[in-house]
């Protein structure tokens, strides 16, 4: 048995500790959100917080995450319902196409954002070049960080 | 997959609309299943469609995609009670914003209200195979006298259906499809409207005009929704050839709409195949022959069938399949299993023996004559001089970013598949081939997909879920791994191409020859379009055992780097710029010019660069589009980097602006990710890469500034999701070689020593 806290609520799962969180995440709680890429910290589509700090899931067994605070892409709204400036800013710069790896995608640039509010272009290459955004997207993401930075 | 009772289904759809700022729904609601909305249509709710092509099969059609008192007014369009109109789009959406583009083709001409209007993927079924796709393809550029029309659309819809076209590829959609079936479909259903408020307020049509799914008679101040006369306008035969409007009319047309598929795509909520729930399903991974066209010698899989979560282990002959509760642990069994694979000759094959063997085939091997023009060889043996070069591109992976995968269910002798494909009626063709059923049974639930690129125009992986799912008897969510994904592609082929040119004193070329293996698709991706008089363009068969497949642009990908390589060195020796040049065999090429020139200027082509900085330019025409890339690279670190791209466009129109922009930037960085790293290689038969390791990508720190202009015309509308890709390769090695003097004939260009840094 893991026990988890996921956005905020305490889960209890029976399984291996050494399951990746990706996993647990998607099968176990169903939060399918979070994206499988390469398995191997390659590509970044699995990025979720541990304690507000940008992490794989694809590699962090669970055994890790315990005692720990995760957020996924469904935990990051305002308190209020609303959408995290992150996410108004993807849709005012119309960044996803395909969309797969914009979780990921988001999910590192709000952890950027708090760890460095006004990011310059080297900060955003430094923190984001873990994600791959197969559509190419990279002008977008960087405009949309930028706007983001803005009103965080 | 949800289980919703219709009751609540409607609730759902209602709550849905009555949030205004979500505006649009985007819907596979269809796919729930055909039978019980056909049900639906037999209990005698209102299904009085009129597919606007003949061959009246409304009463399926309407069966398919309506829900209770909804009016289907043409195949591609549908009115519900509360006027809202929903356009039923053929094509599937992998991020490309075609659902949005499609539909905003239909509401201009219908006059529909686009805030409040929802759009549905069309269901996996034959009638909704995009004919229009499949008439082009056929018949090319032709124009169909009206009096055929009719017949050849008949006849066409047929080629089409038993050519199981409903592929999204080929930059098609909007080309094809949306100004082929959506404008038409909408002007006629504006048309059978207008006509139906005529009957019912008794007045002249010619007195009726509609604006956002309201019809208005201002003379008498009568005006009511589209839903009050959509039974009426269900009964009238719409014209198949309704008035369209002139481009300077479109209300719609030509804004850059937000896409309807973005807000899902931010908070998690988009559902890709990946992501598809089915009650009791259990997961399953996969290895296949890592020499393709191997199979199974011999299986142990004792240890991993002891492994907790495991369910089986299967021998599928060409592939070993691992069940299990979950993902990861049918991974971590697969890992345990002893397999070795029947040997063949194709295990010596090599990359090396496979460029050797395209090389015999080019200088021994029968050729085909893809086009000829003048005489070659009387202008090579009179001319001043001869240039030669040859160039060679390598295999390439698709990478999507979602690893291929499929659930599928098969029960009762049908299939239910919940995937993301480019190609939904093939899907349903292949898994009723593979389980030996009949493709009535077989129920294909498309979703979104993360990245298709052309590979999932391939349906190998659905049928590989369905034979799981029916040997477990259960439902299987199959999940490749992206080793799997990465060494299991259908590949852009390697190609080995040779060019030459016959010169004048000057330099300029009278002749064009070109010999190449290999050749897939568009015939005309092979041609010129610059003033040559003598052409010979011949390509020679040397097939081998890797699987090939369409990759972003097909063969304009290879063909744009040598075409646009050769042009830049016949440039170079001829002494000129290759801006100039190219120039001066463009004039009689007005919009060819047009877009080059304003690529160049864009980027201030011939400005002083800093020390190591060079501009690089190329030119090309792919799916009716036009596209100059002007890039600049900076070697001062002793690798090429690319900092800025200036991109002009031609493509006619841009239906949605700031979506084909977004087209072109991603063309541009897929373009440049092969450029640079792009190398999928065989040893022993087998693939050599595996991850994002081994294949590398563009990412944020390395990515170019991009500038794109849109040039309108009066030429047809053009594609928009491949154009973008085939210029930027030649244009990053045209200003390489501007900067160090090194011309790169072999993609990728990391393979390139560039010695120390300069």
């Amino acid at each position: 048995m893991v026990q988890l806290k996921v956005n905020g609520t305490s889960r209890n799962i029976d399984i291996d500790p050494e399951t990746p969180v990706l996993w647990a995440v998607r099968e176990q709680l169903g939060l399918v959100g979070t994206k499988f890429g390469c398995g191997a910290s390659l590509c970044g589509a699995c990025t979720v917080h541990l304690d507000g700090e940008a992490i794989r899931s694809c590699v962090t067994p669970l055994s890790e995450a315990e005692g720990k605070e995760i957020t996924t892409i469904e935990g990051i709204k305002n308190p209020d319902g609303t959408l995290h400036a992150v996410q108004q800013a993807w849709i005012k710069h119309q960044v996803p196409q395909c969309g797969y790896c914009q979780s990921g995608q988001i999910m590192s640039a709000v952890a950027l954002l708090k760890e460095t509010p006004n990011p310059t272009d080297a900060d955003i290459d430094t923190a984001m070049a873990g994600n791959v955004c197969r559509c190419g997207m990279y002008t977008r993401i960087k405009a949309a960080i930028k706007t983001a930075a803005k009103e965080v | 997959m949800s289980t919703l009772s219709k009751t609540e289904k409607k609730a759902a759809k209602k709550a849905k609309r009555a949030n205004e700022s979500r505006g649009r729904k985007w819907t596979r609601r269809s796919f729930m299943g055909a039978g019980a909305v056909a049900g639906l249509a037999a209990s005698g709710a209102l299904v009085l469609g009129i597919a606007i092509r003949p061959g009246d099969r409304t009463d399926a059609l309407a069966g398919m995609v309506t829900d209770g008192n909804e009016q289907l007014l043409t195949t591609w369009v549908k009115v519900a009670p509360d006027n809202t109109v929903t356009a039923i789009i053929p094509h599937s959406e992998m991020g490309q914003g075609v659902h949005t583009a499609l539909s905003a083709m239909l509401a201009e001409e219908m006059e529909a209200d686009w805030d409040k209007m929802e759009i549905m993927e069309a269901p996996a079924e034959k009638d909704f195979a995009n004919f229009e796709l499949g008439r082009e393809f056929m018949l090319g550029e032709a124009n169909i006298p009206n009096i055929l029309f009719d017949t050849v659309n008949g006849a066409m819809l047929a080629a089409a259906k038993s050519m199981n076209l409903q592929i999204t590829g080929g930059s098609t959609s909007v080309r094809f499809t949306g100004v082929g079936a959506m404008l038409t479909a909408g002007a006629a259903a504006k048309e059978i409207l207008l006509k139906a408020a005529a009957q019912q307020w008794d007045v002249p049509l010619s007195e009726l005009r509609a604006e956002k799914s309201y019809i208005y008679h201002d003379k008498s101040n009568q005006s009511a929704p589209f839903a009050e006369f959509a039974e009426t306008a269900a009964t009238i035969k719409p014209n198949l050839r309704p008035a369209l409007k002139n481009r300077n009319e479109y209300k719609l047309i030509g804004q850059s709409l937000p896409r309807v598929d973005i807000p899902a795509k931010v908070d998690g909520s988009a559902v890709f195949g990946i992501d598809a729930q089915v009650e009791g399903m259990k997961y399953a991974t996969v290895m296949a022959a890592p020499v393709h066209g191997q199979s199974v010698a011999t299986l142990d899989a004792a240890d991993a069938k002891t492994m907790p979560g495991v369910i089986d282990v299967y021998n599928m002959k060409d592939y070993v399949a691992v069940i299990a509760d979950g993902y990861w642990q049918a991974k971590q069994a697969l890992a345990m299993i002893d397999v070795m694979w029947t040997e063949a000759e194709t295990d010596k094959v090599d990359q090396a023996s496979i460029f050797a063997q395209y090389a015999k085939a080019l200088d021994t091997g029968k050729k085909k004559a893809m086009h000829k023009a003048g005489n070659v060889s009387k202008a090579e043996a009179s001319a001043a001089s001869v240039y030669e070069a040859e160039y060679q591109v390598p295999y390439l992976a698709h990478a999507c970013m979602e690893p291929i995968n499929a659930t599928a269910w098969v029960r009762d002798r049908k299939c239910d598949t919940w995937t993301g494909t480019q190609n939904p009626l093939g899907t349903k063709m292949t898994t009723a081939a593979a389980l030996g059923i009949d493709a009535d049974n077989v129920t294909v639930h498309n979703h979104f997909m993360g990245g298709g690129f052309g590979r999932r125009a391939t349906p190998d992986y659905t049928d590989q879920a369905a034979l799981i799912s029916a040997k477990a008897g259960m439902p299987i969510k199959l999940i490749w791994s992206r080793e799997e994904s990465m060494q299991q592609d259908h590949y852009r082929p390697s190609v080995l191409g040779r060019f030459k040119a016959a010169l004048d004193e000057e330099g300029m070329p009278l002749s064009w020859e070109s010999n190449f293996v290999h050749k897939m698709d568009p015939p005309e991706a092979s041609h010129i379009f610059y003033d040559i008089p003598n052409q010979s363009i011949q390509y020679a068969e040397s097939p081998t055992h890797v699987r090939l497949g369409p990759w972003r642009s097909v063969d304009h990908t290879q063909h744009g780097f040598f075409t646009e390589s050769f042009i830049d060195e016949l440039a170079v020796n001829a002494n000129m710029d290759g801006y100039q040049f190219r120039r001066k065999l463009l004039q009689n090429k007005p919009r060819h010019l047009k877009v080059l020139d304003t690529a160049a200027k864009m980027a201030g082509w011939g400005k002083e660069l800093p020390a190591g900085q060079a501009q690089g330019i190329s030119i090309t025409d792919s799916f009716m589009t036009i596209v100059a890339e002007v890039v600049t690279v900076d070697m001062s670190s002793g690798e090429p980097r690319v900092t800025h791209v200036a991109c002009a466009a031609d493509a006619g129109m841009a239906v949605n602006p700031d979506g084909f922009k977004a087209q072109m930037e991603s063309g541009i960085i897929y373009g440049l990710t092969a450029a640079l790293y792009g190398e999928i290689s065989i040893s022993d038969g087998a693939v050599e890469q595996s991850n994002f390791h081994d294949y590398e990508m563009v990412r944020m720190d390395n990515a170019p500034a991009i500038d794109i202009e849109i040039i309108t015309s009066d030429a047809r509308i053009g594609g928009a999701g491949e154009p973008g890709t085939p210029p930027i390769s030649p244009a990053v090695t045209n200003a390489i070689f501007k900067a160090t003097g090194k011309r790169i004939r072999n993609l990728p260009i990391k393979n390139m020593d560039f010695g120390a840094a300069s």
